[in-house]
């Protein structure tokens, strides 16, 4: 089993999207939700995924194409 | 000797032994070298660090690595000049420029590469790795190849030859990314968990940022031990910001210098601006963007320390200012024209930031302002090639030159008439 740490940011559209849900209802995938801040028109959530590696990135394909931006959770690594 | 005494999140404030690790294991949130700052305020003088190095170890008490097996190709103790030039074009009479560009590789970057890459030794790492399109890669291959370790440098594929030539010429194994700018980003966080290297800006990245910290002691000792005024920085990932920041606050409580409010100002071009546009928000909030700017060094669109920058832009009393690619372009000319300097696309968003803050009153004419170039004009050529007064090309005798002079003096009198006239217009 691997585990990935990733920082989901949601558009306003999708805030009232059960993104999280649908990931792990998909995909064979165990969030573990660290920290969070969503309001009504703007959110993130920093947590773990567990599953097997193939799983994880066709799961964070699938968050990517519904919308949401998916960054690691150290910010940009690639630097100037 | 390092003071250094462990990690700490930023976020819930758990410790962590000094290892190679960078986030905290139960909120995720970015880790911090912590100091004995009771042993640095005993140990500590102005006249011990005056007889150390003209180089960044020369603040070594203050770093989280040995001075004795630095790997060390003489970062740091760049010039602070006296930029009165510049500062009467701005409205500015106490302007002082902190010249990075005499960076061994041209770059702030050498600053926080020499400290990581001694820590990345000292931990018995042997390759050295990054993710880079510029500045950062050519400091990691350097120091890489100073250390006798093994560099694996990350570069995007698209990347224009003349910026791979800075790193291809220590030897590192360049790793050229197909696909966007973010599946690159993915790609190195998930080489960084799998395999045993010192990944300059991940693992290692909380001893790695300590190396900005330098930029501020240097500024304070070469004012002649006090704090200015002002500061004005680039900002990408936010970071050197706040660690100009914590660098000033070490010295003022140490009693190393007077504590004089210090205000700290960012800059960001437009086409990369999230830090800025919370800021205009009135928000700590960031919201990512995909860059789109000729200042590439500070391409970062979703900046790790960007919540710290705009805490340090709020505490400070500080400012945030975008500027368009125009703009840094004038800015790089202007820097060049009244001060000799050739800073790179980084810097000219500086000066262009700091005219802004000028222009809206944000900065007073008195403060003691000090702008951070951070890295070398010869690296982004390409952003001012088309901007400049042509070449005048003569047959090789006295008449030739003498007609061409009068026509070249003509012409540039003519074109200040112009902007005159448009200057009143």
């Amino acid at each position: 089993m691997a585990k990935q740490r990733v920082k989901f940011t949601f558009p306003t559209e999708l805030i009232k999207e059960p993104i999280i849900y649908r990931l792990c209802k998909q995909f064979e995938l165990v969030p573990n939700i660290r920290r969070a801040d969503v309001t009504e028109d703007r959110g993130w959530v920093i947590l773990e995924l567990e599953g097997e590696m193939g799983e994880i990135e066709r799961g964070i394909q699938w968050v990517i194409d519904q919308g949401v931006r998916v960054d690691p959770v150290a910010g940009d690594i690639v630097e100037g | 000797m390092s003071y250094a005494t462990h990690l700490r999140c930023r976020e819930c404030g758990r410790c962590y032994p000094l290892e190679p690790v960078h986030v905290c294991e139960f909120c995720f949130g970015s880790l911090e070298v912590s100091y004995d700052y009771q042993a640095l305020g005993r140990d500590v003088s102005r006249q011990r660090i005056e007889r150390g190095p003209l180089t960044v170890w020369r603040y070594s008490d203050f770093l989280p690595a040995d001075r004795e097996q630095a790997v060390d190709i003489g970062a740091g103790f760049t010039p602070l000049l006296p930029a009165q030039n510049l500062g009467e074009a701005l409205g500015l009479r106490r302007l002082y420029i902190k010249n990075d560009c005499a960076n061994p590789t041209w770059s702030f970057k050498d600053r926080v590469v020499t400290v990581a890459s001694t820590k990345a030794r000292e931990f018995g790492f042997d390759t050295l790795a990054c993710a880079s399109t510029g500045n950062l890669a050519n400091a990691v291959a350097a120091h890489a190849a100073r250390a006798g370790m093994k560099a694996l440098v990350f570069i995007p594929a698209d990347l224009e030859q003349g910026k791979v030539v800075g790193s291809a010429v220590y030897g590192p194994t360049l790793v050229a990314v197909k696909g966007s700018y973010d599946d690159a980003n993915r790609l190195c966080s998930e080489l960084a968990d799998r395999y045993p290297w010192a990944f300059v800006n991940i693992n290692i990245r909380p001893y790695y940022a300590e190396g900005s910290k330098t930029l501020a002691y240097e500024v304070l000792e070469q004012l002649g031990w006090r704090a200015p005024d002002h500061c004005i920085v680039p900002m990408a990932s936010g970071c050197l910001l706040t660690k100009v920041w914590k660098g000033i606050k070490e010295l003022a409580w140490l009693g190393l210098v007077d504590w004089a409010h210090t205000r700290m100002s960012g800059a960001q071009a437009e086409g990369c601006s999230p830090i800025v546009e919370a800021w205009d928000r009135h928000s700590f909030n960031i919201r990512p963007v995909r860059p789109n700017t000729i200042a590439k060094s500070l391409a970062v669109g979703n900046p790790a320390d960007g919540y710290y920058a705009l805490k340090v832009l709020a505490d400070s009393g500080g400012s945030a200012v975008a500027v368009s690619d125009d703009e840094v372009v004038e800015g790089i000319k202007l820097l060049a024209e009244t001060e000799g300097i050739f800073a790179e696309t980084a810097g000219g968003v500086v000066i262009a930031g700091l005219r802004r803050l000028v222009a809206q009153g944000l900065i007073q004419p008195d403060e003691l302002v000090v702008a951070f170039i951070t890295g070398a004009g010869l690296k982004t050529q390409e952003a001012v090639l088309d901007k400049l007064v042509p070449r005048l090309v003569i047959e090789p005798h006295l008449a030739s030159f003498e007609e061409a002079i009068a026509e070249h003096r003509e012409a540039v009198a003519a074109g200040r008439q112009t902007n005159r006239g448009e200057g009143h217009g």
